[in-house]
């Protein structure tokens, strides 16, 4: 245990030889594989976690790219005689652009666009740079880029949910109909993947190897 | 307000077997574990993240806000979501009648995934936690998988989307105005509430308090006293 002359003295679990429990915190021997308390499988904070992670991220990576070029939802006016448009994510965004409702396409943009393609870099640079030396600032914000990406995961399902709740909804027969795309299961699965890649991520990565102090936190 | 300080507590723990102490889920740094006063919180001296926070009479909210969740999640699921209509032809549609539309289609896993994201998975989630909770807030020991059932729970939280779902709703809703006129339906105002009742819960909710109730209360006894809540 390094001890300095700021902030208070950190051992961490793994330090002393204990491994602490993600579910519920409680701390354990090292050689015990469940928490007794709540049944949760134990691991110690390794890197070779990471190959989960980025098993799942090329999974969702790999789905990915048929989201993105496969039709999300292909809109029937009129049995198809006033046209019959298939429209991929882009190009919802940009009818919605050109319906003039700039709000509601900047939810689509992104949910669907900016928000998964920003969590792909940040999961694999989190991955990259885990375990890494760092200094405590680092970990700090390596840490909030983790807690952001593990709470923003979720809501790329937005543009899943409007085509089903659009196909269910827009089946008025002969007048319009809604059915939706092969690239609504990819994405919906590549949401899935990316969110699995978040969850085995152990963040406790980042702090490994730091010194060990605890900043003066007001 | 910080209440564990690494290793300068008072209190017994054994880093042998790791009794009495707790490790910070996010940076692994050992904490010395207290008992907290209602109301207080305790952050993690390394990286900040929040350890527990009891409130009083915590356990008997969530179980009044879990079975509200129940009630409105049966009026969502079967009560009429959108209707919509245009020169004469009318669609209204309960999220029954969505899974029913797609029974027969290639997208029924789909369809069937998305259900159990956003009704599914709350009512299971509601369901465990009643079950975990309903025993400790009379103060009488857990059920028989108690901790089973809450970690189910806790591991559930990130794939429930009820909220999401209303806002891809609302995106929807814009969407299709143009094509056709559109009613909300009660199921809709279900929803809205759900998202209120869950933002709710979570603030009650106290992960450490419940763990350590379900532990002191008869589990796995190790000499550590009761934490707040559970009597108050």
């Amino acid at each position: 245990m390094s001890e300095q002359s700021t902030g208070h003295p950190i051992l961490t679990a793994h330090r002393a030889g204990l491994v602490g429990c993600h579910s519920c915190g409680r701390v354990w021997p090292e050689d015990q594989r469940r928490c007794k308390r709540c049944g949760a499988r134990l691991h110690k904070p390794d890197r070779r976690g990471l190959q989960a992670v980025w098993a799942w991220w090329f999974a969702g990576l790999i789905m990915y790219i048929p989201a993105n070029i496969f039709p999300m939802m292909s809109t029937q006016t009129f049995a198809g005689l006033a046209g019959n448009s298939e429209a991929t994510i882009a190009e919802g965004v940009l009818e919605l652009i050109h319906h003039g409702s700039y709000d509601i396409a900047a939810i689509v943009f992104i949910a669907s666009i900016v928000v998964p393609i920003a969590k792909f870099l940040s999961i694999a640079w989190l991955a990259m740079v885990a375990g890494k030396p760092a200094t405590t600032d680092q970990a700090h914000s390596r840490l909030k880029v983790f807690e952001v990406v593990e709470f923003v995961g979720r809501w790329s399902m937005i543009d899943v949910f409007v085509v089903a709740i659009l196909s269910a909804l827009v089946q008025l027969g002969f007048v319009a109909s809604i059915h939706p795309g092969s690239a609504a299961v990819c994405f919906a699965l590549s949401v899935a993947f990316t969110m699995l890649s978040a969850q085995s991520f152990d963040p406790r990565l980042i702090w490994r190897g730091l010194p060990l102090r605890s900043r003066t936190r007001d | 307000m910080l209440y564990l300080w690494g290793m300068m507590s008072q209190n017994p723990f054994d880093l042998k077997t790791g009794a009495g102490l707790l490790a910070c889920p996010r940076c692994d740094a050992l904490h010395v574990e207290e008992e907290l006063d209602s109301g207080e919180t305790a952050r993690c001296i390394r990286c900040g993240t929040v350890l527990a926070k009891p409130r009083g009479g915590a356990f008997s909210q969530l179980i009044a806000l879990a079975f509200t969740s129940m009630v409105l999640l049966i009026g969502a699921v079967f009560f009429p979501f959108l209707e919509i209509s245009r020169m004469g032809f009318g669609n209204a549609t309960s999220l029954f009648g969505v899974a029913l539309a797609f029974a027969d289609g290639v997208l029924l896993p789909l369809v069937a995934a998305l259900l159990i994201m956003i009704v599914g998975l709350p009512v299971a989630r509601s369901f465990l936690l009643v079950y975990t909770l309903a025993p400790l807030a009379k103060g009488k020991p857990p059920n028989r998988h108690a901790a089973t059932a809450f970690r189910w729970s806790e591991a559930m939280r990130p794939w429930s989307m009820a909220e999401i779902f209303i806002i891809g709703t609302a995106v929807a809703l814009v969407k299709v105005a143009g094509l056709a006129t559109v009613h909300l339906g009660p199921a809709f105002w279900a929803f809205c509430g759900l998202i209120l009742v869950n933002l709710a819960s979570r603030g009650f909710m106290c992960h450490t308090t419940i763990w350590d109730a379900i532990e002191d209360a008869g589990l796995h006894t190790d000499g550590r006293e009761m934490v707040e809540g559970r009597n108050s």
